[in-house]
């Protein structure tokens, strides 16, 4: 076992460790703070695989607004029918058993498939990702549509986000 | 180096923990957490691709950051719902949420 295979292990197992905490764990705030332990340990996962972009927007989009927003919510929508009572509802046991059939579905049809140990070849030097993602995101002949399209539906729903939760009467 | 399939292992496996708290939690705010994980565990597999094709197309990579504003226009609009059926019904208990079930 190289380094980098112990990284990955220890890496995985945290961040899938940190999801089942938060899927399970039944005060919500504790789930929203597990939740940014997950979404930390993907982070990580990013930066192993060389995607340093997504790794940094992971940390500040997703844990400096996301998580945030939902420990926000958490927080105005708590007060009388808090923590107590069952945090599952009666068909739980429908939903464990659909998550282990996917999970197990996934991986025989990824055992099946014939890319399955490939390993990555060295990114060619003076190669600059960073720079390439800006450049397809803004070219032409590359991704600039999707893009702008993306930043529209981000406006939209954050306005119809403010309309839906204003409180107007 | 490690193997392509670890990648997916592990993101299937998130996605299936994701996959089990939307359908089991009671709690609006809680599935929405099951989503989040379910969306994480896709980016994973668009930058493990990206990583292990042709580092020369970006386009695992552009379409997980067009994922990061999806997720960002989901997350918004959901707790924005949810906060203001909060305010009308005083719960957020997704089976006793039934203002549009005929």
């Amino acid at each position: 076992m190289t380094g980098e295979q112990i990284a990955f292990l220890v890496v995985a197992l945290f961040t899938l460790a940190s999801g089942f905490m938060v899927v399970t764990t039944g005060n919500l705030v504790h789930a929203a703070l597990w939740l940014v332990s997950t979404l930390f340990g993907v982070a990580v996962a990013y930066a192993l695989l060389n995607a340093a972009f997504l790794a940094v927007v992971q940390v500040v989009v997703y844990i400096g607004a996301i998580a945030i927003l939902f420990i926000f919510a958490v927080m105005l929508t708590r007060k009388d029918l808090l923590d107590q009572g069952p945090q599952v509802n009666r068909n739980w046991w429908v939903g464990a058993l659909l998550s282990v059939l996917t999970f197990v579905g996934l991986y025989s049809l990824l055992q099946g498939w014939d890319g399955m140990s490939k390993t990555a070849a060295d990114i060619p030097s003076g190669f600059d990702a960073i720079s390439e993602l800006g450049n397809e995101l803004v070219s032409p002949m590359g991704y600039v549509l999707p893009f702008e399209v993306a930043s529209v539906l981000l406006v939209a729903a954050l306005v119809g986000a403010v309309y839906v939760a204003s409180d107007r009467k | 180096m490690v193997p392509l399939s670890w990648y997916l292992i592990f993101a299937a496996a998130l996605f299936s923990i994701g996959l089990y708290g939307v359908l089991s939690r009671r709690n609006a705010v809680a599935i929405l957490l099951g989503i989040e994980l379910m969306l994480n565990a896709v980016n994973i597999n668009l930058a493990a691709f990206w990583r292990y094709g042709n580092v020369m197309h970006m386009a695992g990579q552009v379409f997980a950051v067009i994922v990061f504003a999806v997720a960002a226009a989901e997350v918004a609009v959901g707790l924005a719902l949810v906060i203001s059926v909060y305010r009308r019904r005083n719960t957020v208990v997704a089976d006793e949420i039934d203002m549009m079930k005929w």
